[in-house]
């Protein structure tokens, strides 16, 4: 059931028309226009229908495997500890949601756009994927509710990831490779955009990130809302108190504003979200739309993006196929303007030593993606006291990413 | 009398799309009214033409390859207009390079280049605000688009602050792929015009002059696009003749038609 926030609450967006202050919106075709309206209509029905969210908490648990732990991460605690001046450096927890079923969070807001779809009396699916696990986790529900499975993916992806590509078709999903642009993550978008308007009457669109034209930024949000949530819950369960510091890596920016929202209101919970910096961002070659770009419209919202002055949009470029997007969810754009949330960049090699450190002190191989979010813990940890508790979103676990790895480290597989 | 209201006051009217800085773009915008264009659509390139086809597409890259600058398309309409102060001429794009210096600039540029309207892809009636009240206080026409999927009561929106003509797409897709049925379009011309008081272009998938012919007896006007920008591809920097020879049997047809 929606329980509406108090008024002045960061909690409270996007409003009527889909906004989040300048940002969001509806920047589509007309041809899709009513079905966005309908999609609207039938998520605030679901929003206050229980039957909605109990199939939601069910396939939750016993699909998906939730809730995913809150695990304290010791080695790594002691390990920033002892690089840290005295008196610093706060316990690390790991929200894991790397042990969810497909490997990701992306499998939270694919459940939930599914479940909407059959509502809908939709029979076809289509989503985009980067790295690919987006693309697998909707194959995934596709294949448990039995619908036709299309996925659009970069040609340039589809080579740099294709253990995720065999893993879709193993679950029965065609993989279009689109050979548009850069033929990556924007690219696979466009095509799948233009897949849909042709394909309106059959078709849902499940959209990866927390971006896109209204409703999709507030669904994804609230579907992936369960990190948040859980993570409220499990630490005041071991530790009595809310978390100080909130870390999570944002490309579109799904599973952040899945930690972070619960947490909005709560004025003593910091939050950095982490954008990828590729080879710096001086170098130009980055996907830090934040640090490095400005307010547009592209996909269906306005948002921050990489562009030339001309509005033109620039090529992304990081290590990790997830984040490697010019753009960012407008509620994102939103909370970097308002200073609500830190955004910070983090290198391809900076995620790179944070990936190698992760695997050896604590045993768990992060997604890349993941990886940039622990790469902010040298500074992050070297500035809090070591009474406080930071929780970092493992959002994705790291074996997709072992060739790209051992590639970028110069080791032969 | 604007532009528009002469251009379709004559009978049905010849609408040509070509995108901006592919191939001598003003040798090919004199090429179709030499052939009898009655309304020009010059395409401002962008990276991510999300409503265009392949055809359209690959024009927008040849065009920003090739190192197009927004103020490149301004100047070529500018010159049009010098050369041809008669044609109504229109910009069509997508909304990132139109508003990304505010909408008031953009509309004022147009004004100044003597730009009669402008078609912006993904700027729905309810985003009116990132460029509408800019282009109507400019004096230029926001021209809308209307779809298979645009009903009854939606329409209403749609009209509202738009001018010039209602531009129908026919198929729910993207440019240069499939035709509508004729009955289809038929149904819907006269749905649109029981709305309206301003003319209804009829566009998306007319490639032949025996297409534009039937569409021509019950539209307004005829829009043909991705047909031109195929013979750009084709003949490179030299489309002008050919250019030329289909506006002449598109015009001949939709002119003929009523």
């Amino acid at each position: 059931m929606t329980v509406q926030p108090p008024v002045n609450s960061l909690r409270s967006l996007p409003d009527d028309s889909g906004h989040f202050g300048q940002f969001g919106g509806r920047y589509v075709a007309e041809t899709l226009m009513p079905l966005i309206l309908d999609l609207e209509k039938e998520y605030r029905k679901a929003q206050d229908d229980p039957a909605f969210w109990a199939e939601f908490d069910d396939l939750m648990k016993d699909f998906v495997g939730r809730p995913s732990p809150l695990y304290y991460a010791p080695r790594i605690t002691e390990h920033f500890r002892e690089a840290a001046p005295a008196g610093k450096g706060p316990k690390i927890y790991f929200k894991r949601e790397e042990l969810n079923h497909t490997g990701a969070h992306k499998i939270n807001n694919c459940i939930g756009q599914i479940l909407l779809a059959l509502r809908m009396g939709k029979t076809k699916i289509i989503a985009e994927t980067g790295a690919g696990q987006h693309g697998v986790a909707t194959a995934t529900v596709a294949a448990r509710f039995g619908l036709e499975c299309k996925i659009f993916m970069g040609a340039t992806d589809v080579e740099r990831q294709k253990p995720n590509v065999f893993r879709m078709k193993l679950l029965g999903a065609e993989v279009v490779p689109v050979k548009s642009g850069a033929m990556t993550l924007k690219d696979a978008m466009n095509d799948a955009l233009r897949h849909w308007v042709a394909n309106v009457h059959d078709t849902f669109y499940i959209i990866g990130t927390a971006a896109g034209p209204h409703p999709y930024p507030e669904l994804v949000r609230d579907f992936q809302s369960v990190i948040g949530k859980e993570t409220r819950e499990q630490i005041m369960e071991k530790e009595g108190r809310l978390p100080d510091m909130l870390v999570a890596a944002v490309g579109g920016g799904s599973n952040a504003i899945g930690l972070f929202h619960p947490f909005l209101d709560d004025p003593e919970v910091a939050m950095t979200g982490i954008e990828a910096a590729g080879h710096g961002i001086e170098s130009g070659e980055h996907a830090a739309s934040l640090t490095g770009g400005g307010p547009g419209i592209l996909h269906g919202n306005k948002t921050y993006l990489l562009q030339d002055e001309d509005g033109q949009i620039t090529e992304a470029h990081s290590i990790s196929a997830g984040l490697d997007y010019p753009g960012i969810g407008p509620e994102h754009s939103w909370l970097h303007e308002s200073g609500r949330v830190r955004y910070v960049p983090i290198t391809d090699d900076q995620a790179l030593e944070a990936f190698t450190l992760c695997c050896s002190l604590e045993g768990i191989i992060p997604a890349l993606e993941s990886a940039h979010a622990l790469a902010a813990l040298p500074q992050l940890t070297a500035e809090m006291d070591e009474d406080k508790i930071l929780v970092v979103n493992v959002s994705g676990r790291g074996d997709k990413d072992i060739f790209t790895v051992a590639e970028a480290l110069g080791v032969e597989l | 009398m604007t532009r528009f209201n002469t251009a379709f006051s004559r009978g049905p009217a010849l609408v040509c799309f070509i995108t901006g800085g592919d191939g001598d773009t003003a040798a090919n915008l004199d090429a179709l009214v030499e052939g009898g264009a009655d309304v020009i659509e010059l395409g401002m390139p962008f990276t991510d033409p999300m409503a265009d086809g392949p055809a359209i597409q690959e024009a927008n890259i040849r065009s920003l390859d090739k190192g197009t600058r927004t103020a490149d398309i301004f100047r070529m309409a500018a010159e049009f207009r010098a050369r041809h102060p008669q044609v109504p001429l229109v910009l069509m794009g997508y909304a990132n390079p139109m508003t990304i210096r505010g909408p008031e600039w953009f509309a004022a540029e147009c004004a100044k280049a003597g730009v009669d309207g402008v078609i912006c892809v993904d700027i729905p009636p309810e985003e009116d605000a990132a460029l509408g009240p800019a282009l109507r206080a400019a004096g230029v026409s926001l021209i809308r688009l209307a779809t298979p999927t645009t009903d009854a009561a939606r329409l209403p929106a749609v009209l509202s602050g738009s001018s010039g003509f209602l531009y129908y797409v026919s198929v729910a897709g993207i440019t240069g792929m499939q035709q509508a049925a004729q009955a289809s379009i038929e149904d819907a011309v006269a749905r649109l015009k029981a709305a309206s008081d301003i003319p209804v272009a009829v566009g998306f998938g007319v490639r032949t002059p025996e297409q534009a012919s039937k569409i021509a007896k019950v539209a307004d006007g005829v829009v043909v696009g991705s047909a031109f920008v195929d013979l750009v591809k084709q003949h490179g920097d030299k489309a002008a003749g050919p250019l030329k020879e289909l506006t002449s049997a598109l015009a001949e047809a939709v002119h003929s038609a009523r």
